[in-house]
């Protein structure tokens, strides 16, 4: 029985604006509870919500971002249900007439190929306050500070077909909204929340299974761990006869499973309406074409360049393309190896991130700055050291022991190059090894290693590779 | 003294006649013998009152005062007063003392006027008689066993009593301008978005609009040019100049065009209302109006349509009284559930809890369209016919109200025979335009109201055009009995 | 528009309102006679009709992207009925995990 899943993703990105969407209120991470949060935060009586407008221009932003419509005419709408974090007892967003509409991401697969990922809109709200669970004599704490934050959510059609395609199109969309300065992406702090819709269906059905809502997954890893598990449970499930029932699950990473949310299970009647108290929101084509001016190079722009200008692999342009730090650090390198991109980009996805990841650092934190690591990419492509030896520059560079001549001059690192030196280090092995001459004079090709080791470990691995190649090749098969 | 209008007393205070502290003392000691057989205010603040009344008279003596310096003044328990108990005449307020200022509170402050206290009212302004108010019903001073309006009916007896030469009110469906009919005053709505509704507790955002209760339409202009004005912490509030509604008051108003709407003087009117106004409306004759009929045909769809938008849009609105942040909370909630239930179902009174029940109703799944958008479409086509009907004449004038002020309990088991006691003034919330109510005679010793509506923006004209009724009629100059 | 009891009932559990069997007695006639009343808008035909949802015709103004709000929370919890370490207090709230 061949299954296909079909994943959609709703996420909440928090807009980085320095106040709140409908209040001049605080929303910097980290306050004292209650102290971000004022009148109309509170939802006291008779207060009024005014629209920040960084909140719209963001939103533009973010529709430029994925090729979508901007609505010239949107309406706020008024989510009403009841929770202590909801301090009006609606929540403030947009239900017919959202800011962004129609719009596409453009993925990479493993296999080297890109998938369109449809999105059917994005609008604005206003995020909930907290609840505490410590135990304040049998009650919960709420904390306001956060509600009012503005909310950008971006709704995917479900055109995912696999927990890999999900967590794809989620770094995607997290690199673009960093990009674009909107949200600072930062998914422990809450700053970008996923929820993830699953549902399986037999291959060649068209009809979607019923789906299910997973929450509290806050790092690309979960997303998929928690899509794998609900995959499977659905399956099992289906297999054995039962019936998926449409609920809002949890994921718990400790155990790696999915469970029912208690508190939601009622359905709820929003009695969604327009606002009364907030008017249309009109956006002109100017203010657009004002927002499209003041936008960076995207990520999916600067991949094509990157693959056009510097003959990068799409996996290798998508992945030097996929934070700005990361593509503005490879650009460097770029600039001062003297133009060696191929190196550059094998040096930073792999030496220099393999080290990141191990000493758990972003790429901003690097010890090994862009211009030294470029320095050293020069230095392997001139042939001053040899590539085997450049792993031995590059962690002295780590541990900040220098420069990259510094280090090459101080270790005596540097490669030897002068033929005559090879020649006069070859004379040295192969009068020292007469017995192996004569068996490779005498057709056993492979001792050919046995004379490059000799020679590395004679000179400290200091040979121009190629050189003592082709130079031992020469001597060896001169016949006394 | 006590029976002196704003503009009066206003001079009378810059010939140093009287100084506001004795002012203040003297209406402070009306409200103490008399309120209560009125029951008109919630809160009095005499002290506070005393207070600013000094500080009005040191600004007069450095010659700084303007024309409402000194002058007390009534707020509606509707707008938050710092400091102050603000209580919408409910229990579930009963206990809120507002942390900060409404907006027309500010600008009525900044215009030097002093705060006597705040009147009793319909609760959340649900209501048409005043009879449902935590605080018990207020009673009308010109019959005790009467009803004197809603919802803004303590304001409207304070004022038409004489205990305060003026009050705020506000208006979602006539609470303005009904109680003011009944009462025998002055009571203007003005255009939606002439006043900030910042710090006005919401009952209905697209219909609410807070607006001056005096005895005159001159006292009237003088608190609107103080209370109108641009808001920026009102998204709904309109940014346009405000003029001195005073200066045009005396403009002629020969050749005024008058309509009188067909629909306004067919079934459901009392005969002396309707008598009352037919001869108010041959003074305005005299004055040089012409008089013409006109039709606003779907006036009977207003109150359905209201009835539907402001409860839904109310259901959401007092979504926040939860017992959580301010306000009455039940003893000792179970849990969440038992938290808002009990806090809400205590807190509120019947005829809101009714309200709310309809709104909630309204807006659920598989009912928007039949009543909420069917009622907003309704609302465009009863702006139309206003619109029409501006084309034809410049102002429209009409009963406040179809009956005299009825008797206390007379309509409260009949929710609907309540509810169209607005059939008048609902339409004109509905389209978002001006009205007001001035008294046009008196019938079975009661006040009766006339209704004048303009079009978007002419609360000068309204006023104006009162004001030439008010120079040849004295019903605003009445006082009742024992007052 | 009849409504039946327990039509009542969901519509006060989403106001949050307690409803007991004396008051459904009571809300219930109340209730479908003001939604009958209500009806009566069906009488015009409004095929076409726009809806209007604000009496004035503007739009949404828009406020620079600033902090203008201080801390007040003591002030605000001067008024609340249950605070404790900054924090509003409310039955425990019961969430998964």
């Amino acid at each position: 029985m061949e299954w296909e899943i079909v994943i959609g993703l709703e996420v909440h990105a928090q807009l980085a604006t320095k106040s709140k969407i409908f209040s001049g209120a605080s929303t910097a991470f980290g306050a004292e509870p209650n102290t971000q949060a004022c009148a109309i935060d509170l939802g006291f009586p008779g207060v009024l919500p005014v629209l920040n407008a960084g909140v719209v221009d963001m939103a533009i932003k973010l529709g430029l971002g994925i090729n979508a419509e901007i609505a010239p005419r949107s309406v706020f709408a008024r989510k009403n249900y009841f929770y202590p974090d909801l301090p009006k007892g609606y929540q403030i967003s947009q239900y017919e007439l959202p800011i962004v509409q129609r719009g596409y991401l453009d993925i990479p697969l493993e296999d080297g190929t890109s998938k369109r990922i449809n999105i059917t809109r994005a609008h604005l709200e206003e995020d909930a306050g907290k609840s505490l669970h410590e135990d304040f004599q049998g009650m919960s704490g709420i904390d306001l500070n956060r509600a009012g934050t503005p909310l950008l959510e971006i709704v995917s059609e479900p055109d995912m077909r696999s927990a890999k395609e999900a967590v794809a199109y989620l770094k995607v969309l997290h690199s673009l909204v960093r990009y674009l300065e909107i949200c600072d992406g930062n998914m422990q702090e809450g700053s970008f929340r996923c929820d993830a819709n699953v549902s399986v269906r037999r291959k060649g059905e068209t009809k979607y299974g019923t789906r299910t809502e997973l929450k509290n997954i806050n790092s690309f890893r979960f997303v998929e761990r928690a899509i794998n598990y609900e995959v499977e449970r659905q399956i099992e499930l289906i297999e054995s006869g039962g019936t998926v029932r449409q609920e809002t699950r949890l994921y718990n990473p400790d155990k790696n499973e999915t469970r029912p949310m208690r508190s939601k299970e009622e359905a709820n009647d929003y009695r969604y309406f327009p606002d009364p108290d907030l008017l249309p929101v009109v956006v002109t084509v100017e203010q657009i074409e004002k927002v499209r001016k003041q936008l960076p190079e995207l990520p999916h722009q600067k991949q094509q360049r990157f693959m056009q200008e510097y003959s990068l692999s799409q996996y290798d342009a998508t992945v030097m393309a996929s934070s700005r730090a990361m593509a503005d650090f490879f650009e460097t390198v770029v600039k001062t190896s003297g133009n060696q991109p191929k190196l550059a980009a094998n040096w930073v996805m792999g030496e220099l991130s393999g080290a990141l990841n191990k000493a758990n650092l972003d790429i901003i934190d690097s010890p090994v700055s862009a211009e030294q690591l470029g320095k050293l990419v020069l230095r392997i492509s001139d042939d001053t050291i040899s590539g085997k030896l450049a792993k031995t520059i590059f962690e002295a560079l780590w541990n900040k022991e220098g420069d990259v001549d510094h280090i090459i001059e101080k270790r005596g690192l540097k490669q030897v190059t002068d033929s005559g030196a090879i020649e006069t280090l070859i004379d040295k092995i192969i009068n020292s090894n007469p017995q192996q001459v004569a068996d490779y004079r005498g057709g056993k090709d492979k001792l050919f290693g046995f004379f490059v080791g000799q020679a590395m470990k004679e000179s400290g691995g200091k040979i121009n590779p190629q050189q003592l190649n082709e130079l031992l090749k020469k001597k060896l098969s001169v016949s006394e | 003294m006590h029976n002196k209008t704003i503009a009066e007393l206003s001079q009378d205070l810059a010939a140093k006649k009287i100084s506001s502290v004795e002012l203040t003392q003297l209406y402070i000691d009306r409200i103490k013998n008399l309120d209560q057989q009125l029951n008109s205010f919630i809160t009095l603040t005499p002290e506070s009152a005393l207070h600013e009344a000094k500080q009005a008279d040191a600004l007069r003596a450095q010659g700084k005062a303007g024309r409402l310096t000194g002058i007390p003044i009534a707020q509606k328990d509707i707008f938050c007063t710092q400091g102050i108990k603000t209580s919408c005449a409910s229990k579930i307020l009963d206990n809120f003392i507002s942390p900060y200022d409404a907006t027309a509170v500010q600008k009525l402050k900044q215009a030097g006027t002093v705060l006597l206290g705040k009147t009793n009212m319909d609760e959340f302004a649900m209501g048409s008689s005043n009879e449902t108010s935590f605080y018990g019903p207020v009673r009308n001073p010109w019959d005790l066993d009467r009803v004197p309006g809603g919802s803004s009916g303590g304001s409207a007896a304070a004022v038409a009593a004489a205990l305060v030469p003026g009050a705020t009110g506000t208006d979602t469906g006539g609470s303005i301008r009904q109680p003011a009919a009944l009462c025998g005053i002055t009571g203007l709505k003005p255009t939606y978005g002439r006043i900030s509704r910042y710090g006005m507790i919401a009952f209905a955002s697209s219909l609410d609009q807070g607006g001056p209760m005096t005895r005159t339409a001159e006292d009237a202009a003088l608190m609107l040019n103080a209370m109108a004005g641009f808001d920026e912490r009102d998204s709904t509030s309109i940014n346009m100049p405000v003029p001195d509604y005073t200066a045009t008051l005396n403009d002629s108003i020969e050749g005024l065009r008058i309509g009188l709407p067909k629909e306004f003087f067919s079934n459901g009117i009392d005969p002396d209302v309707a008598k009352t106004i037919e001869a108010a409306v041959k003074e305005y004759e005299k004055l040089g109006a012409t008089i013409h009929e006109i039709h606003l045909p779907n006036t009977s769809l207003s109150i359905p349509a209201y009835y539907v938008i402001a409860p839904a849009e109310c259901s959401s609105n007092l979504a926040r009284f939860d017992g959580v942040r301010y306000g009455y909370r039940c003893e000792n909630p179970v849990d969440l559930e038992d938290l808002y239930k009990r806090s809400r179902s205590e807190g509120f009174g019947s005829e809101v809890k009714r309200r709310i029940m309809v709104g909630t109703y309204a807006l659920s799944a598989g009912y928007y369209d039949a009543y909420y958008l069917k009622a907003q479409q309704v609302r465009g086509l009863i702006r139309r016919d206003f619109l029409e009907a501006f084309k034809k004449v410049d102002v429209i004038l009409g009963p406040t109200s179809p009956t005299l002020a009825f008797k206390i309990g007379e309509k409260t088991d009949d929710p609907i025979s309540m509810y169209l006691s607005d059939i008048y003034t609902i339409a004109v919330n509905l389209a978002g335009l001006p009205g007001i109510s001035i008294p046009a005679g008196f019938a079975q010793k009661l006040p009766v109201g006339m209704q004048l509506i303009s079009n978007f923006f002419e609360e000068a004209r309204l006023l104006n055009i009162a004001h030439h009724y008010q120079k040849v009629t004295d019903w605003h100059t009445r006082l009742p009995e024992g007052f | 528009m009849s409504l039946t009891a327990e039509d009542v009932k969901k519509i006060a559990h989403l106001a949050r309102l307690n409803m007991s069997p004396a008051d459904i007695e009571q809300f219930t006639p109340k209730l479908s006679s003001i939604l009958n009343f209500v009806e009566q808008m069906n009488k015009v035909d409004t095929t076409g009709v726009e809806a209007v949802a604000h009496s004035i015709d503007a739009t949404q103004r828009l406020r620079p992207d600033a902090v203008t709000e201080p801390d007040q929370r003591k002030a605000f919890q001067a008024i609340a009925p249950a605070v404790e370490a900054g924090l509003y207090l409310v039955p425990k709230v019961i969430e998964d995990e």
